[in-house]
Formats: C-alpha cells, sequence, structure tokens
C-alpha cells in the first residue's frame, strides 16, 4: 500500500499525524463547548466504523475520535458533514461542506458552562463562544481562545492567548440596604475585599472591585441589583516548554463589540508580524518580540471602547522558566 | 355589578387617579434578578396596564409601600429635630388577596400591639386604597386557604384581569368617577383550593406542651442547613421587625437622622444587646423563632395567624428550606404530643 499524504493539509483538515503509522485522529469542534445531540450519533458512527471505538474529550472541548485509517479521511467527511453544515448554519463561513474541516490552526473556542446554568455566570458564553468562532474561524493561525462567566475563570481564561470574563457593574441602593453585611462578609472572605461597611451602609472600593458580581447574589434585598454586561480580556497566558505563564489583564470594562473587534484585529495583528520562515509561530511569541505596545496599537485600531474602559499601560509578565526558576534540594 | 373596560379605559382610570393618588402595583424590573439575564418581579410605581405583572409572583411583597426598607424618622441638629414631610397624595395598591390580608396582619403589629400607634406607619397606611386582585390560580407554592387570607371582601376596587379583558366592582364610591364602561353581572371569586394543603398546628396544645416544642429535635436540621441569609424574612409580606440607626453627618456630626431599617431574626446581629451577648446564636433557634412567631406567638397575641401562606419563603430560600414543610412538622409534632 502506498501512502503518500500531504501531512499539512491533513492537519489543516483538522486531523493529526500519530505515533502509529497510516493511523489518524479527527478532532470535532464543539463551540462554546455545547453540542446539540444530534450530532453524538454521528460522532459514535465515526468511532464505531471507523474509530476504535473510543472518543476522547480534549481540553478546549471537542471530541478527538482516535484509531482512524488516514486513507478513509474522504469517507469521514462525507459523514461528518451535518456536522459542518451545522456550523454554517451558525454563520461559519464554510465553502465546502462536504470536504471536512477547512482549518485546524485557530482552536475550537472554550466556554464554561455560562449563565445557561451557572448562577455565577454573567452573561450567555455559549453564545458569546459561537460569536468569536464565527469571526475567526477558518484560520490557520494557532490561537486560543475561551470565554467564562465570571472571574472563578472555571474555563480557564487565564491559560489562553485572548481570555474573556464576564464582569457586571453592581449597583448600589442604599435605601433598600439592610445592614446584614452579607455582602460585605463575602467580598472580603470570597473575593477582593471591595466592601466596606460604613455608617450603616455600604461603600465599594472601585479599584478593588473585580466585578465579579457575587455582592449582587448575597442580596437579600436587591439592594444591589445588576448595572450593564461587561468583559474583561485577559492576554497572552501559555502553556508550553518555554515558558509557561497566566494571562493577564488588557482590558477592563470591554463592551461586547470592542471585544470582537480587537480579536478580529489579532489576526491581522499575527499576520503582519509573524515569522514566516517557521512553520508556526504562536501568537504570545510574536508579541514577546514586538512588544506589547505595539500589540496595543495593533489591536485597538478602530475600536470605540466604552467610556469605564481602562486599558493596561503595559504588562508586567514572568512567567515561569523551567530551566531557572526551581532550586533543587 | 361590575363594569367592563379594555386597556384603553383602564389606562385612563390610571391617568385620572394619578392626579389624586400614587399607584402601586407588581411590575417586571428587566435584568434586575439576581442571575443575570434574568427579570425582577417586585413592587412599584405603575401608569398603565402594561406595567402590571400578573404572570408571576412578585419577590418581594407590597409592604414596602406602606413600611418602606429605610425610613428616616427625624432629622436632628444640636438643639432642633425635625420630622421629614410626606408625599401628600393618597396611596393605590394592586395586590392579591393574600398580600392585602397582610396589610391587616401589620396593622396588628404597628397600631394595636400596646399603647401606642407607630405613627409613621399610620401616615402611610391611613392613605391605603386597596385594588384587589382576583386571583382564583394561585401558584405552584401558595397556601392562603390553610391560612385563612385567600379572601379579601374588605376592597376599594376588585379587578378580574382576564387577558386584555378587564372587570371591575367599584366598592368605594369614592373611586365611580374613574371607571367608565358598560355594565356586566359581576361577582368577585376567590381560590377555594391550593395545590397546598397545610395544616396549622392547634395553638392550645402547643401551649400546653410549649417546652416539648421549643426544645424538639426538628430545629436542628435547620441549624446545619439554614445559612442565616435572611431572604425569607425579607421577602416576607408580614415581617415587621427593624432596627434604629443613628446617622452623624461625615461632614458634620453634629447633624444627622435617625432611621428605621428593617431587620431579621434569621440574620446574625438581631440579638446583639449591650455586653457583645446575643441570644439564638443556632441557625435551628432562629428558625424556631421565626415559625413559631408566624404560627403561635402572634396568633395567641391577635388571635389571628400572622403567615398569610403567600409562599415567599419558599420561593426565595436559597437552601431550599421549605417553611410549609416545617409548620407540618410543628403539626406533626404537637398531634402525635410525644413529650420527651
Ligand atoms: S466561570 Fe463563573 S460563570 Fe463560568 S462556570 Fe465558573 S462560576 Fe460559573
Ligand atoms: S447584602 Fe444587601 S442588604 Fe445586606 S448589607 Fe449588603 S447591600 Fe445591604
Ligand atoms: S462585584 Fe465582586 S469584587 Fe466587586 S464588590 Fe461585589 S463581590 Fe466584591
Ligand atoms: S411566612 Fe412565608 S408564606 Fe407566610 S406570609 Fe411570610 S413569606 Fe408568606
Ligand atoms: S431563606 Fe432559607 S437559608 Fe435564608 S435564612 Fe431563610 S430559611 Fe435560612
Amino acid at each position: 500500500m502506498i501512502l503518500d499524504i500531504d501531512t499539512k493539509l491533513l492537519k489543516k483538515n483538522a486531523y493529526r499525524v500519530t505515533k502509529q503509522r497510516g493511523i489518524t485522529a479527527l478532532r470535532i469542534r464543539v463551540p462554546g463547548g455545547h453540542l446539540n445531540i444530534k450530532y453524538f450519533d454521528i460522532i459514535k458512527e465515526v468511532a464505531e466504523k471507523y474509530g476504535n471505538g473510543t472518543v476522547h474529550i480534549t481540553t478546549r472541548q471537542g471530541f478527538e475520535i482516535p484509531g482512524i485509517s488516514m486513507e478513509k479521511i474522504d469517507e469521514i467527511n462525507e459523514l461528518i458533514s451535518p456536522i459542518i453544515r451545522g456550523l454554517k448554519d451558525e454563520g461559519v463561513q464554510i465553502e465546502d461542506e462536504e470536504g471536512g474541516y477547512p482549518a485546524a490552526g485557530t482552536r475550537n473556542v472554550s466556554a464554561c458552562i455560562g449563565n445557561r446554568v451557572c448562577p455565577f455566570a454573567n452573561y450567555d458564553t455559549t453564545a458569546l463562544a459561537l460569536k468569536i468562532e464565527k469571526l475567526i474561524y477558518p484560520n490557520d493561525y494557532h490561537v486560543k481562545i475561551a470565554v467564562t462567566g465570571c472571574p472563578n475563570d472555571c474555563i480557564k481564561a487565564h491559560m489562553q492567548d485572548i481570555g474573556i470574563i464576564g464582569q457586571v457593574e453592581p449597583i448600589y441602593d442604599p435605601s433598600r440596604c439592610i445592614g446584614c453585611q452579607a455582602c460585605v462578609k463575602n467580598c472580603k472572605r470570597r473575593v477582593t475585599g471591595a466592601l466596606t461597611f460604613e455608617n450603616f451602609k455600604v461603600v465599594r472600593d472601585p479599584n478593588r472591585c473585580i466585578s465579579c458580581g457575587e455582592c449582587i447574589l448575597k442580596c437579600p434585598t436587591s439592594a444591589w441589583t445588576r448595572g450593564e454586561k461587561y468583559y474583561r480580556i485577559v492576554i497572552m497566558g501559555r502553556t508550553g516548554k518555554k515558558n509557561p505563564r497566566l494571562a493577564q489583564t488588557f482590558i477592563e470594562w470591554a463592551d461586547e463589540e470592542s471585544v470582537l473587534k480587537i480579536i478580529k484585529n489579532m489576526y491581522d495583528f499575527i499576520d503582519k508580524y509573524i515569522d514566516k520562515t517557521l512553520d508556526k509561530e504562536h501568537v504570545g511569541y510574536i508579541v514577546d518580540r514586538e512588544g506589547f505596545k505595539k500589540f496595543k496599537e495593533e489591536v485597538l485600531k478602530d475600536v470605540k471602547l466604552p467610556k469605564k474602559a481602562k486599558v493596561a499601560n503595559h504588562i508586567d509578565y514572568t512567567g515561569y522558566r523551567y530551566e531557572r526558576n526551581t532550586i533543587y534540594d | 355589578m361590575g363594569i367592563e373596560l379594555d386597556v384603553k379605559s383602564f389606562d385612563n382610570a390610571l391617568k385620572i387617579l394619578s392626579k389624586k393618588y400614587k399607584i402601586f402595583a407588581p411590575v417586571r424590573l428587566k435584568g434586575k434578578g439576581s442571575f443575570s439575564d434574568t427579570d425582577l418581579v417586585t413592587y412599584g410605581e405603575i401608569s398603565s396596564y402594561k406595567d402590571i405583572e400578573l404572570s408571576e409572583k412578585s419577590r418581594y411583597s407590597p409592604k414596602e409601600v406602606i413600611y418602606p426598607i429605610t425610613q428616616t424618622l427625624f432629622y436632628f441638629t444640636e438643639d432642633e429635630y425635625k420630622e421629614p414631610e410626606i408625599d401628600d397624595k393618597g396611596i393605590i395598591v394592586f395586590l392579591r388577596p393574600c398580600d392585602a390580608n397582610s396589610y391587616l396582619k401589620l396593622d396588628n403589629i404597628f397600631l394595636k400591639n400596646g399603647p401606642y400607634e407607630d405613627n409613621y406607619y399610620k401616615r402611610l397606611r391611613d392613605k391605603v386604597k386597596f385594588f384587589v386582585i382576583e386571583c382564583t390560580k394561585g401558584f405552584s407554592t401558595c397556601f392562603c386557604v390553610s391560612t385563612g387570607s385567600n379572601k379579601f371582601l374588605d376592597y376599594d376596587v376588585f379587578f378580574r384581569f382576564d387577558n386584555d379583558k378587564i372587570t371591575c366592582d367599584v366598592k368605594n364610591d369614592e373611586f365611580s368617577y374613574a371607571f367608565s364602561g358598560k355594565e356586566v353581572e359581576f361577582t368577585p371569586e376567590f381560590i377555594e383550593k391550593n395545590e397546598i394543603e397545610v395544616k396549622l398546628p392547634d395553638i392550645d396544645k402547643i401551649s400546653q406542651n410549649l417546652e416539648y416544642v421549643f426544645n424538639h429535635e426538628l430545629w436542628d436540621e435547620y441549624t446545619k442547613r439554614c445559612i442565616a441569609c435572611g431572604r425569607c424574612t425579607v421577602s416576607c409580606p408580614t415581617c415587621s421587625c427593624f432596627s434604629m440607626q443613628d446617622i452623624f453627618y461625615k461632614d458634620n456630626p453634629k447633624c444627622g437622622e435617625r432611621r428605621r431599617v428593617w431587620a431579621s431574626c434569621m440574620v446574625d446581629g438581631f440579638t446583639d444587646v449591650a455586653g457583645g451577648h446575643s441570644y439564638r446564636q443556632k441557625y435551628g433557634e432562629r428558625m424556631r423563632f421565626k415559625v413559631m412567631h408566624k404560627i403561635y406567638d402572634y396568633k395567641k397575641r391577635f388571635g389571628t395567624t400572622m403567615c398569610v401562606g403567600c409562599g415567599r419563603c419558599d420561593d426565595v430560600c436559597p437552601e431550599y428550606i421549605s417553611f410549609i414543610k416545617i409548620v407540618s412538622k410543628v403539626t406533626d409534632a404537637v398531634d402525635r404530643g410525644e413529650s420527651k
């Protein structure tokens, strides 16, 4: 049997080169980590008929179906066409529905369960993930984005190139406050201690408040209520062998429109500054090389941030280096 | 006899009435629910039919209308004090029979509980006109029939809202001028059976077994389950406890005001006394205090159960503690009469 396969195209098609010759694995995208169960039948069929009867749940909330023979890729692509069409119906730009996934560089946009279920969530994370998917997929640039409903950050937005964290502005009506201090105690214990109790009323320090909305949830009288929805954008978190680090705040109090525009602009930034001699270059390393200032200028082009928005002046990444940080016994 | 109204004539009536009255009803506040993308249904001022929210029970009760959460009693300077003025307008409240009855329960506390009437309560309460909303289906946690609060006949105007068809019975002639429409046969109806039926305990039996009920192990469970958040009491239309706050203004501590603010027997601090002591530190003991007040102590004093059976306490408890279940447990325990 002759196997002559363009591995670049294979990878672009969301299959991978595995340790076993001739055997590949397919990654199914699940934007926002929320999937209509009607697609389960297809995933099951691929795994049973072409794979080894198992499926791996990926860290980015997709499904990876291992044990597939590379020769069957065309057949499988046809079989999964309803899933691809599903993406298209959501508004993702896809030309050939029968051809499988058109790109794999830009990873599945993952999301915590958000306000369809979670009481802490400040917005519908699945819906935002889908909006982002529409905006950036298909694309070959290696980018990881995740959206999370609140600063609990269950999806680990801090480990992404771009992490979106839901914010809400808590609005206080002193006339409804009975001084139970549930909000004060909770913010101190579980959040940042942004609230104090003075003269029988609650005072919020806006510089300490991370706009998580817990005070609103704790208040028995609705003295705290929800103001506008906003988003914190954290950037350039990563794992990897070189320099793992947590993402840090780039912007606070951004609105949805700005979030989408900034993400879009980041692709232009990558396009402009990526080292084309390399097979691939991760956006975080491009920013390391070109500098935060340049990144900031490029991604904020034509972005109309809300008045409340605060943009980081500089970001002091330290991160971690395997070969430097540990002093052994 | 009743009068049939359409939305337009109803709105017109509100407009006429609003010259002399502030008009309150359950309203839906978009996006103001505790959870994101949810609404808050509560009492608020209305100016038209579409402002009234009838499809959901209000989270907070209409007691806020006559007994605000924060009420300034007087302002003081070094040698003078002054009570704040109140609005000249009368007060119209659209409410269901259970909530209308809750006003009568509050009356007992504020007007008949001692030698003095509470003037701050009275001056608002005296303005109230009852515009009762017919409620024949109730909601899944209502038990107003069991508490005898399903009927309210002392209304000023009674309304049946049947989608956009509105029928009213104007009992208080004072309001005849505002409502005009076709005369129709109309008999107000009240709910006769809730989904939930609760047997209230016999208070004489409790009196005879007070120690037994007081020390009963049924309360222990709530020491573990209740988080003392106070939601049940804040949403209750008949909870009426308050505490006093003396505020000295920051810029000039010689001036200030005295306020009264709702308090809750479920929340820390309610029983704090000089010397740093407090009573009922266990949440189960607080639960006992609250429940017994609702179904026993109040009744012993005023001859009627305090609780009107609106079910709000069950609706709002984040720990899924059911007041209804507790009442049944008390009744059971009392009926079985097993002494320890
Ligand atoms: S990040 Fe917040 S909103 Fe999302 S699942 Fe976790 S707690 Fe809920
Ligand atoms: S939780 Fe609400 S009522 Fe209690 S102190 Fe805070 S704002 Fe006031
Ligand atoms: S939003 Fe969060 S951080 Fe801000 S005051 Fe409320 S609980 Fe504290
Ligand atoms: S105790 Fe519960 S059911 Fe009874 S009046 Fe209060 S909130 Fe309503
Ligand atoms: S609402 Fe529930 S948890 Fe909160 S104080 Fe009442 S019974 Fe306890």
